[in-house]
């Protein structure tokens, strides 16, 4: 029956997904540092800040950055024009966020004037909600390109997902090695074509290492071209060295802009920077018109397609900070399984063989309600797809302990009132009753702890939250719908023998 | 059972030089994490562990160590962990800004000790994500002690609550307590076995006093001394047969669940023995300085209606 088919494959489709602890693995947490892009939209803030006042003509002094905060002055009798300006819900400098209910920025003044001057002092920064703002979108920008450098590198089944507005959660199961990764996502693959010049005046050079070596050069501030405007870049050999070279190709805008670069500059030398560090800086032999081009440097293959991804992927917006990275290799990750399982086993035999030590019957009763828990436990486990830590194994050995308190909890109120009760129908029935409230408040104290872990553990941890709290719900169950059902049957059957317990 | 439990122990005469024990146990408890301190892990301390694989079996701690100083890393400890070829180094120093960190330490280590190291296990974790993780470990904890007051707090009269969380900050600064003495690391899954032996604690109180509070309905006249001890007795049994097959439970992890779970075993093996001494020495002797009487219960009947 196709009904019952797709049942079947619905449940076997499903599996239960092992941590990265039992599968071995890398997890790596990034946090970007939005600090350079914030001083950056600070630093065109100003300028357009000061075409607004030159356009209102609003006599400003003393217009500076200081401490991520942009300071001028201004006299008494312009402050309200500029407010009116600065507040305007349609104005181009500071935006309003109706979500937010805030201004991009926040200005507040500082009254200088003695008796001399009627100036006051504004201080503007952004606000809360536009720190925010900034953060959101590089972090967007952010994840797409880690995605693209993280999949070109093609470990299986990557995780990557944004954590709180400024971080990045990387989960590569199988990978025990992270340290290409890493490089990869250590750099923000900023690239640039500048021109070495002679001129040392500080203004408009600087002086920039090499990425192999300590010489340096010094280099013209004015960019050429950036890597913007690359639509593709692959590892290839050099046809006359042999050397491992990337070779690159422009779009349109590029091609023209580089074209014209290199006619005018030929017989100089142009630097290739990546983040802040010269590649390479050939001499310009001939106009390249066709955008197409080769960086040469000391690479080796594998840094070659290394330097290609990075240049195809894409730059990232801000700098990542790797703050935190676990890796598990496979052998442990095998090596946890096994002793998962062997503890698991123990722990569950131990448990069966004492429970039929203490009830002997009823600890045939018992013990099938633990295989059930068990079973049950497992499969919701692999419907919900939950992760399977090695603490998790730890929280199911330990559901398996702690599962028979409810089948204890009964039984003994059984015991007890078999010693009132004639009836073992009667003294079965009324125990079941008596003990709910105990079994009910026990079971509910575990579970706010298991819940409490769920919310506040991390990674590992919370895999034992999950069995945890799932245990304590299948206990429950087993504990009232199946072995009840199952002793009922068993006191039905023998209600005229005298039942020990 | 090889002794047979009479069923009337009289339990309530012990409370008090038991609570004395408990009293000075939690002030060396206190002393000892105060002045000695705890073992906090990378997880709360920020550093890189690395978990070592050696091929060759005579390389012994002291090299492992000697190369590591030669490396200047700072503080480094190097420990034996598990099997017998395999270590735990632990380096106080955070360097996540080089992404060359760990591999550096692997080819200086392989050259050194002459074989091939196998890093088995890498954690690095960052000041700011330690800190972050310390501060989430106490809210965890102090939560789940919120968490739990009210619960009973609803469930019971206040003298209950009472007893229950004073006997849970017993088994919590007792636990920690003796981890702090014996120098074990303390780290995310120690904070994962605090809250279940806090859990735990609290499901073994829950069903003595849910036993003393029928009892207390049942009987007028007798006092609260002999309400407990008749309330302890009658659920003695299902008291040690949890914890025996909690504890047969753990010590199935703890020897056979490998290096990783030790920590988190032992907590809990400690946490499920100094819980179940908490519900029938601490928590149900506080009803009885209380002056618990069927007064206090009937009191809340009448609430409820």
């Amino acid at each position: 029956m196709n009904f019952v088919d797709n049942e079947d494959n619905f449940l076997l489709s499903k599996k239960v997904n092992l941590g990265l602890d039992l599968q071995g693995g890398s997890y790596l947490l990034l946090e970007v540092d939005s600090q350079p892009v914030v001083k950056q939209k600070l630093q065109n803030k100003l300028i357009s800040l000061r075409k607004v006042l030159k356009e209102m003509k609003i006599k400003y002094k003393n217009l500076k950055i200081k401490n991520e905060t942009i300071n001028f002055q201004l006299s008494t009798n312009d402050k309200e024009r500029f407010e009116d300006f600065f507040l305007n819900k349609e104005n181009l400098i500071n935006s309003y966020y109706d979500q937010y209910r805030s201004y991009e920025m926040d200005y507040s003044i500082i009254d200088t004037s003695d008796s001399s001057t009627t100036n006051i002092l504004l201080m503007i920064k952004y606000s809360k909600f536009g720190l925010i703002q900034i953060k959101n979108s590089i972090l967007d920008q952010s994840l797409e390109i880690v995605r693209r450098r993280v999949d070109e590198v093609g470990t299986k089944e990557p995780t990557i997902i944004r954590r709180g507005n400024d971080r990045i959660l990387i989960e590569l199961p199988g990978l025990d090695d992270p340290n290409r990764i890493k490089k990869l996502l250590g750099k923000t693959a900023n690239l640039t074509f500048r021109l070495v010049t002679e001129n040392e005046d500080t203004f408009g050079s600087e002086m920039l290492p090499y990425e192999d070596s300590e010489n340096k050069l010094n280099i013209s501030k004015r960019v050429l071209l950036s890597g913007d405007n690359l639509t593709n870049a692959k590892p290839a050999l050099d046809n006359q060295s042999g050397d491992a070279v990337v070779s690159f190709t422009f779009d349109r805008v590029g091609a023209k802009k580089f074209g014209r670069a290199t006619t005018d500059n030929v017989g100089r030398r142009v630097a290739i920077i990546l983040d802040n560090k010269i590649i390479s800086a050939p001499t310009i032999r001939e106009p390249i018109l066709g955008g197409n081009g080769q960086i040469t440097g000391n690479f080796t293959f594998q840094s070659a397609t290394d330097l290609a991804l990075l240049l195809r992927s894409g730059a990232l917006p801000a700098p990542l900070n790797i703050i935190e990275e676990r890796t598990v290799g496979p052998d442990l990750g095998e090596d946890s399984i096994k002793a998962g399982t062997i503890s698991l086993m123990i722990g569950f035999l131990l448990v069966i063989i004492y429970m039929l030590f203490k009830y002997k019957r009823l600890g045939i009763i018992a013990d099938l309600a633990l295989i059930t828990n068990l079973i049950l436990l497992i499969g919701i486990l692999t419907i919900l797809e939950a992760t399977l830590t090695l603490p998790g194994i730890a929280g199911i050995i330990l559901t398996v302990g702690m599962a028979v308190d409810a089948n204890v909890l009964i039984f003994e109120r059984i015991k007890e009132e078999m010693k009132i009760e004639k009836s073992s129908i009667h003294a079965f029935d009324i125990g079941y009753k008596k003990a709910q409230s105990a079994i009910l408040d026990a079971n509910i104290t575990t579970l706010i702890s298991a819940i409490i872990l769920f919310f506040l553990g991390s990674g590992p941890v919370k895999g034992f939250a999950i069995t945890l709290g799932i245990g304590i719900l299948t206990t429950l169950f087993c504990a009232y719908f199946f072995a009840r059902h199952l002793s009922s049957i068993y006191v039905m059957r023998n209600k005229d023998k005298k039942i020990i317990i | 059972m090889i002794f047979k439990i009479s069923n009337d122990i009289k339990f309530s005469h012990f409370y008090r030089k038991l609570n004395i024990l408990s009293l000075i146990l939690i002030l060396l408890s206190i002393i000892t994490i105060l002045f000695k301190g705890l073992n906090l892990g990378v997880d709360f301390k920020g550093g890189t562990l690395i978990e070592i694989r050696t091929e060759n079996s005579i390389t012994s701690i002291a090299e492992i160590r000697e190369s590591f100083l030669k490396m200047n890393l700072g503080d480094v400890t190097v420990k034996r962990f598990g099997n017998e070829n395999d270590y735990l180094v632990k380096i106080e120093t955070v360097k996540s800004d080089d992404e060359n960190f760990i591999k550096s330490i692997n080819d200086k280590l392989s050259t050194d000790l002459g074989s091939d190291i196998n890093f088995r296990r890498v954690e690095n974790v960052g000041p700011k994500v330690s800190k972050e993780l310390l501060r989430a470990g106490i809210l965890a904890i102090t939560l789940s002690l919120a968490a739990m007051l009210f619960y009973i707090w609803i469930r019971f009269e206040w003298q209950f609550s009472l007893g229950a969380i004073i006997a849970l900050v017993h088994d919590v600064i007792i636990t920690v307590g003796i981890f702090s003495f014996l120098s074990y690391e303390v780290n995310l899954s120690i904070v994962a076995a605090v809250l279940t032996i806090v859990g735990y604690s609290m499901n073994d109180t829950v069903v003595i006093f849910d036993r003393i509070r029928e009892n207390l309905k049942k009987y007028a006249k007798i006092s609260i001394a002999e309400i407990s001890d008749l309330s302890t007795n009658q659920t003695l049994s299902r008291t040690l047969i949890t914890s025996v097959t909690t504890l047969l439970a753990l010590f199935s992890i703890y020897i056979f669940g490998g290096a990783i779970l030790k920590g988190f075993s032992f907590a809990m093996i400690l946490g499920v023995i100094v819980g179940t001494y908490s519900s029938i020495f601490i928590a149900t002797p506080v009803l009885n300085y209380t002056n618990v009487s069927q007064k206090t219960i009937l009191k809340e009947d009448k609430k409820n209606i």
